[in-house]
């Protein structure tokens, strides 16, 4: 990670919201592309060892991404995101809920605004996460931890079958 | 149903309550009076706070008296940290995804 790019993550516990805020070294055009386009998402939007899969994204208003977080050992966790404004290269907002892989929503969700700005060829991100309940936000995590054990466990693996080797 | 940690923190009786215990174990009754509001009231918060173990009761003789549990707190706040390195994860491989594109886009 260069150092010299702004990350802020803010939580404000009484109004239940997420305040994050990221540079890239990168013009509007391509950031806004890696945020938007299915393509580009699947190649960065799950934490390693996890990976995203999306299945369908029609990104306009009223539209919907569908996608799963899958855990090395091929755990499908899927959720849904409805875009529910889009101000191309400026904003756009969704509202993020889990669901089951026919698409099915749990809901409640919760609301997330993106926006966008560059200057002098760094664009700046700032996400606002509104009403993620701590529960949702647990399980997603769970999801991450039990891919990361995974991970952690194939590598024991691994070591021990070359240390025999040897 | 397990309460929700931000629900619970979200009303602002409620941190007033976690505040003022923080500071001094106290019965509901005193709570009652402090905030002047009726027993049920205070009982209500009460319970949505001991639910998701923000407050934990302890029996002194006939009375009960709440504590601010602040290891629940540490946790939530841990958590959080946890949420945090996930994202930054996330962009670290942005980061990388960006500049794979930038040079093929110059090639």
């Amino acid at each position: 990670m260069n150092n010299d790019l702004l990350f802020d993550f803010n939580v404000d516990k009484a109004a239940k919201t997420v305040y994050i805020t990221r540079e890239f070294n990168a013009g509007l055009s391509l950031v806004w592309d890696a945020f938007t386009k299915a393509e580009l998402l699947d190649q960065w939007g799950a934490p390693a060892p996890m990976r995203a899969k999306t299945k369908y994204m029609d990104f306009k208003e009223g539209g919907r991404r569908f996608y799963a977080m899958i855990s090395p050992d091929g755990v499908e966790r899927w959720a849904v995101q409805e875009f529910t404004s889009i101000t191309p290269k400026t904003n756009f907002k969704m509202y993020n809920a889990f669901s089951d892989k026919d698409e099915n929503r749990e809901l409640p969700g919760s609301d997330w605004d993106y926006n966008f700005s560059e200057q002098d060829s760094i664009t700046k991100v700032n996400i606002t996460i509104y009403n993620e309940s701590f529960e949702r936000l647990e399980k997603l995590l769970e999801g991450f931890k039990i891919g990361f054990t995974m991970t952690l466990k194939n590598l024991e693996e691994l070591l021990t079958s070359l240390s025999q080797e040897s | 149903m397990k309460q929700d940690i931000f629900q619970a923190i979200a009303d602002p009786t409620r941190r007033a309550i976690l505040t003022l215990i923080a500071i001094q174990a106290l019965t509901p009754n005193a709570m009652a009076e402090k905030f002047d509001m009726t027993r049920q009231a205070v009982s209500k918060h009460i319970k949505v706070l001991h639910e998701c173990e923000l407050i934990k009761p302890q029996q002194r003789g006939r009375e009960i008296y709440y504590h601010f549990n602040a290891k629940k707190m540490q946790e939530f706040d841990h958590w959080l940290a946890q949420f945090r390195q996930n994202w930054e994860t996330q962009f670290n491989q942005l980061d990388n995804l960006l500049q794979t594109i930038k040079e093929q886009n110059n090639e």
